[in-house]
């Protein structure tokens, strides 16, 4: 007889979690020596709480009633739920507050696809300190994260949730297509947004911006590259992203920052600077995150804040991986 | 440790790029695009059973179309060719889609027999079209953007076979010369969309390999004729 677990979750036997467990471990003390606490937060939530977050990016993969006939919904992620919690239990207190966690959140995603619908997430949020210096503290403790478990070749992708959508409204472009254009960049097809933008009837200069950003990422050059663009949004974005990578050039981490102009993450509460991990043994990101100062005013306590989630299961599979390309080059192979 | 159980990806070597090629009806024009940019594609021509060719400065890969997106995806190859009806059909998979390379051209379409009502009779009547395809996502996305519904039947070989013997009303299909249509009595009744060869990239390859991803896909957008 086959007794079913639901899809997209899975059971975790010891050799397995032993290993969690320990990256887990190295995390909480780097999380804890730059002065940031764990919290825990229930796995359900009222579903209107939640819903102030973003349901296109991050899909509810579970909602249900309880006895009482209140929709709850499990969480997405632990940022609505943290700002939820800085705007309620911690309304006395004054900012800044540096809160970490260890939490499984749940997503409507296919499964069988590297993808889970219950996954483990370990992450912090820096709420109450304003960029640049909010965005560069995040991005070191994450940076030191990496190192501590031993993905030294990990990179860090930094770009601007904005610089799109207000490089479009600047160029006039009508709503419909400008969410088209989004809706292509955010897939990943530069083919269709080629010809979206062809369909603009756009002038030499500005079709030749919209065409290049998805592709400009590399070192500081990248910034350089884009002033010659010229144009209010993109100056603005440049300016911004400059400002954050001398914050972190003064805090020793630029050197694994990869600015990346086209960068775009699939949660609609992002403002400003955003941030992407990716480690050369593994095809798919292993985290992200960014600076969302609009979230906290809609829980009525307009604060800046900054954060990251890491994907802890793919953290632990890349470095499982480098462990067995470093044995294999040991090996002489 | 159980690897596979938590993700299909594979360790990636710092080695060289790693291109996923189609066999089939693109196989000939990608072997043409290869050998305008200079890779090396004698064995790739040569009657051969293996899948793994050194061409040079990268790694051919070669495997069936509708796998491209999910090895590229997974990063088990960095770049890949594939056709844009895979891409529709598999719209969800984090990939880049890079360049159109403008060969393999055919068109997706709606198809039923010639001089039958039975589609719109059964649009009026019953409310939705029966339609047998190979592509269930992109027809059922296809419907609904038209504001119509349609009773999607998934069928894995010939398509044509479904509206002789009563299987569906209609059919959606890819269709090159339109001969197969012609020889089955089917006459093409919309088009949904052109579709080429495309160029795409894993999401971690393009951050972390720019620079290669980027040549190579300059060389193919000059070599395109």
């Amino acid at each position: 007889m086959i007794h079913r677990i639901p899809p997209g979750t899975r059971d975790v036997l010891p050799a397995e979690m032993r290993e969690l467990r320990r990256l887990q471990a190295t995390l909480t003390d780097v999380f804890e020596r730059y002065g940031y606490g764990e919290v825990a937060t229930p796995t359900i939530e009222y579903d209107e709480v939640l819903a102030r977050g973003d349901e296109l990016g991050a899909p509810v993969a579970y909602r249900f009633f309880d006895a009482d006939g209140e929709l709850l919904a499990m969480r997405t992620d632990m940022t609505v739920p943290i700002a939820r919690l800085v705007a309620t239990r911690l309304a006395g207190n004054e900012p800044p507050f540096r809160l970490a966690y260890f939490a499984n959140a749940y997503r409507a995603v296919r499964p069988q696809r590297g993808q889970t619908r219950e996954f483990a997430q370990a992450g912090v949020e820096l709420v109450g300190v304003d960029a640049p210096e909010g965005t560069a503290e995040v991005i070191e403790v994450l940076s030191s994260a990496l190192d501590a478990a031993g993905l030294t070749r990990a990179v860090i992708g930094l770009g601007d949730s904005d610089l799109y959508r207000q490089l479009l409204a600047e160029l006039d472009v009508e709503e419909e297509p400008r969410e088209r254009i989004l809706a292509l960049l955010a897939a990943h097809d530069l083919v269709g947004l080629e010809a979206e933008v062809d369909a603009l009837g756009l002038s030499a200069g500005p079709r030749e911006t919209l065409l290049r950003l998805p592709n400009m990422r590399g070192g500081a050059e990248v910034l350089e590259d884009a002033k010659e663009m010229g144009g209010t949004a993109v100056e603005r974005a440049t300016q911004r992203l400059a400002a954050t990578y001398e914050a972190l050039s003064r805090r020793g981490v630029a050197g694994r920052i990869n600015l990346d102009l086209g960068l775009l993450r699939d949660l609609g509460y992002y403002t400003g600077a955003i941030v992407e991990v990716y480690d050369p043994a593994l095809g798919h990101v292993l985290g992200g995150g960014g600076r969302y100062d609009e979230l906290m005013g809609r829980f009525g306590r307009p604060l800046p804040a900054a954060g990251f989630a890491l994907h802890l299961e793919r953290v632990h599979l890349a470095q499982a991986e480098e462990e067995r390309i470093a044995d294999r080059r040991k090996g002489g192979t | 440790m159980r690897l596979g159980e938590v993700s299909a990806s594979r360790a990636r070597e710092d080695g060289k790029l790693k291109l996923a090629v189609p066999r089939g009806a693109l196989f000939g024009g990608t072997l043409d695009l290869l050998d305008r940019i200079g890779v090396d594609t004698g064995a790739l021509r040569a009657e051969s059973r293996s899948l793994v060719f050194d061409a040079g400065n990268i790694v051919v890969v070669t495997m069936r179309p509708s796998d491209v997106p999910t090895y590229v995806e997974a990063g088990a190859a960095d770049v890949g060719i594939t056709g844009k009806d895979v891409l529709l059909e598999q719209r969800d998979r984090a990939v880049y889609e890079l360049l159109d390379l403008r060969y393999g051209a055919c068109r997706l379409v709606l198809a039923a027999r010639h001089g039958d009502d039975s589609l719109e009779e059964a649009e009026r009547r019953l409310g939705a079209m029966r339609i047998a395809t190979k592509y269930p996502r992109a027809t059922e996305r296809y419907f609904q953007e038209s504001g119509r519904r349609a009773e999607v039947i998934e069928v894995k070989g010939s398509v044509e076979l479904a509206p002789l013997v009563g299987l569906a009303d209609g059919i959606v299909d890819l269709v090159d010369t339109g001969r197969t249509l012609e020889e089955n009595e089917l006459e093409v009744r919309e088009e949904i969309t052109t579709c080429t060869a495309r160029l795409v990239s894993n999401r971690v390859a393009h951050k972390l390999r720019a620079g290669e991803v980027d040549e190579l896909a300059n060389r193919m957008r000059e070599a395109i004729p």
